[in-house]
């Protein structure tokens, strides 16, 4: 008996009680979509928290100074500035894992254009910023070595600087701004990033060359760093390896005795996303967990149906045991209908929970990410299920005495 | 008759069910043998143990003892799963309620102990076809059940059982549903076949159904009582008798 034959029996046998079979694979329907609806909106979250770590810059390290120690007083981190302008060089030379090193010196400022003022952040870095950050440009370009080490009075502006001075979207390249009563051109407006992952507006900013912020906004170049430094590691899985380069090296430029307190700090911006990636995946699994339990319900209802239809369709049953069906033919036929009301279920489930997925995107603004994976393993539950749960009904139909069926009123 | 082996023989059968603490003995040592192209009616009052001769000559059941041949084949020790083959292959069945699958086509109810043989589609459709035609429904292979009188349900029936071209069909109580010109017709389409070699073992527990067939059976508390050969009333003239003067 092959199998299209088999399936044939098994989607008439369906058809026949339409309402009924509908019900069934509503059940389904519910738990894969749920399934695929909740897993969805977890990945979209590890997403979200992804792209807000990937906005701050990926691979990235910020070393900033030291406490400082007042008697018994101690300042926060970056209360007593330590690092050198030699220590940027030394960290970009001599620390293995290192990619990209930048200073980065900040100060709010009063900017001027177009005769619209705002107050901001004005950022001195050097070339590197650019990639350790991960910003692009919109419009214009980046500055470029020759501009850091000349101190040209360059400008790049962020997109809310930008808009607040010259207009929303305006292209601003080839203006001037003012920062601070200076006249600078801009020479590039960066692309959105929007907020940063600790809610900041990360566009809120005017980037200089570094040698500019120090002679004009800072009045000149002093011994220590009155900032960080940002430093790219050649690749996520080498920020570890850099991280503990720039310490050790630190340590020894700044002759700190073992088992004094380092002067510095250096963070770690990958093991924070971990640590948050780790809490949305457990929110993942607890809500998938759920949608499970929903989907295994949805099974037991296809059970409570195929045992009905077996003693409905007992006359059925014994009239094709007499025409020459084996107790295995049968067992075949009501497992077949069971996983047809599974799949059927699960397809249109899958249709559902990425319908979900996406209206609660647009709905919610919430980020939802439908992965192949979920929707095939989803699938292949439910037909596990329906195999499942239509085991032992088939098994009661197979054991049917053909004589009793027949007679069966 | 000829040295050729018959289709059944059934050999000193027993069959004793058990029923709470009360033996009940169907059979008390039946035997019976058919030939080919024989016409046998079995007939009896309920409770003479017919249905149960038939249900082991169905091979639906295994007798308590005894030797069953069938088409030169000892079945009465065969399990399930075999039972199901020699039905599938050698018998057809008829049944006094049709039996027939309901909102599916009389097409599709003949296709279906094809399904079971491994016959593919439109050999399948075909045989089903050819079969329907034979039974004189030619014209109402897409009816379902709901859309056919009794008579051509059972015509249905028919031409389901002999789709496979059996060795043997087995009809129980075939015209108990049917009205009396009803069944005059399902006899004379019975008799047709009879006469192109198929053989035929009926259940009834009406003579007049049972003067249409080459030998009558008589069963009584589970033994042969008597074995009569006869010659047979046509059928088909019945049922023109039947239309010139209804009784």
């Amino acid at each position: 008996m092959n199998i299209f034959a088999t399936l044939r029996i098994a989607v008439l046998a369906l058809l026949r009680n339409k309402m009924r079979s509908f019900l069934t694979v509503l059940g389904i329907i519910i738990g894969v979509g749920a399934v695929i609806a909740m897993v969805a909106i977890g990945e979209g979250a590890k997403a979200e928290v992804q792209k807000a770590f990937d906005a701050m810059g990926t691979n990235m390290l910020v070393v900033r100074s030291g406490s400082s120690r007042t008697g018994g007083v101690r300042g926060g981190a970056g209360s007593q500035p330590t690092m050198t302008w030699e220590d940027v060089d030394a960290i970009r030379n001599e620390a293995r894992g290192v990619a990209l090193v930048s200073p980065s010196l900040r100060q709010s400022a009063q900017m001027l254009g177009d005769g619209q003022n705002w107050t901001s952040s004005v950022e001195g870095v050097n070339t590197d910023y650019f990639k350790i950050r991960g910003w692009t440009l919109q419009y214009g370009a980046a500055f470029t070595e020759v501009d850091v080490s000349s101190a040209a009075k360059v400008a790049v502006l962020g997109g809310t600087v930008s808009d607040n001075l010259f207009g929303p979207g305006a292209n601003a390249v080839g203006s001037i701004v003012r920062i601070n009563n200076m006249p600078f051109e801009v020479i590039g407006v960066l692309a959105r990033k929007g907020q940063s992952g600790m809610g900041q507006d990360t566009d809120d900013v005017v980037l200089i060359p570094v040698t500019t912020f120090a002679s004009k906004i800072q009045g000149g170049l002093k011994k220590y760093l009155q900032g960080s430094i940002y430093v790219g590691a050649t690749s996520a899985g080498e920020t570890k390896l850099a991280q503990q380069q720039i310490e050790e090296l630190l340590r020894v430029r700044h002759k700190i005795r073992a088992g004094a307190d380092d002067d510095f700090t250096v963070n770690n911006l990958a093991e924070i996303a971990s640590a948050r990636q780790e809490g949305t995946e457990t929110m993942t699994r607890l809500l998938a967990g759920i949608a499970l339990v929903s989907l295994l319900v949805g099974g037991i209802g296809i059970m409570n149906i195929m045992l009905v239809s077996v003693t409905e369709r007992t006359r059925e049953i014994g009239l094709r045991m007499a025409i020459g069906a084996k107790p295995g033919d049968i067992r075949v036929q009501f497992v077949i209908e069971a996983v047809v009301l599974s799949v059927i279920g699960g397809a249109f489930g899958v249709a559902l929970g990425v319908g979900a997925a996406k209206y609660m995107a647009s709905q919610f603004g919430w980020a939802t990410l439908v992965q192949p994976q979920i929707i095939v393993i989803s699938l292949g539950f439910s037909a596990v299920v329906g195999i499942g749960f239509g085991l032992y009904p088939a098994h009661k139909a197979s054991t049917l005495d053909p004589i009793q069926a027949l007679r069966f009123e | 008759m000829s040295a050729e082996p018959p289709i059944l023989e059934a050999t000193d059968l027993f069959k004793t069910y058990t029923m709470g603490n009360v033996e009940v003995h169907a059979l008390r040592g039946v035997s019976l043998t058919v030939s080919r192209g024989e016409f046998v009616s079995v007939m009896g009052t309920s409770g003479s143990g017919k249905s149960t001769l038939m249900n082991i000559l169905g091979c639906l059941d295994r007798p308590t003892s005894g030797k069953y041949h069938l088409v030169g084949r000892e079945v009465s020790k065969l399990d399930r799963d075999d039972l199901a083959d020699i039905r599938l292959q050698v018998l057809g069945f008829v049944f006094q309620s049709f039996n027939l699958l309901a909102r599916t086509t009389a097409l599709e109810n003949v296709e279906l102990p094809m399904i079971y043989a491994g016959v593919r589609g439109g050999e399948r459709r075909k045989r089903a076809a050819r079969a329907l035609e034979r039974v004189g429904l030619g014209k109402r292979l897409d009816h379902t059940p709901n859309q056919l009188s009794g008579g051509q349900q059972q015509r249905v029936a028919i031409a389901r059982a002999i789709v496979t071209e059996p060795k043997l069909i087995l009809a129980d109580e075939p015209t108990g549903n049917l009205d009396s010109r009803t069944s005059l017709e399902i006899m004379a389409l019975f008799q047709e076949l009879g006469r192109s070699g198929i053989t035929i073992v009926l259940v009834t527990h009406e003579p007049d159904i049972a003067m249409f067939t080459d030998r009558v059976v008589l069963m009584r508390d589970g033994k042969v009582q008597s074995d009569k050969r006869q010659t047979p009333t046509d059928a088909r003239a019945a049922v023109d008798a039947y239309e010139e003067a209804p009784p």
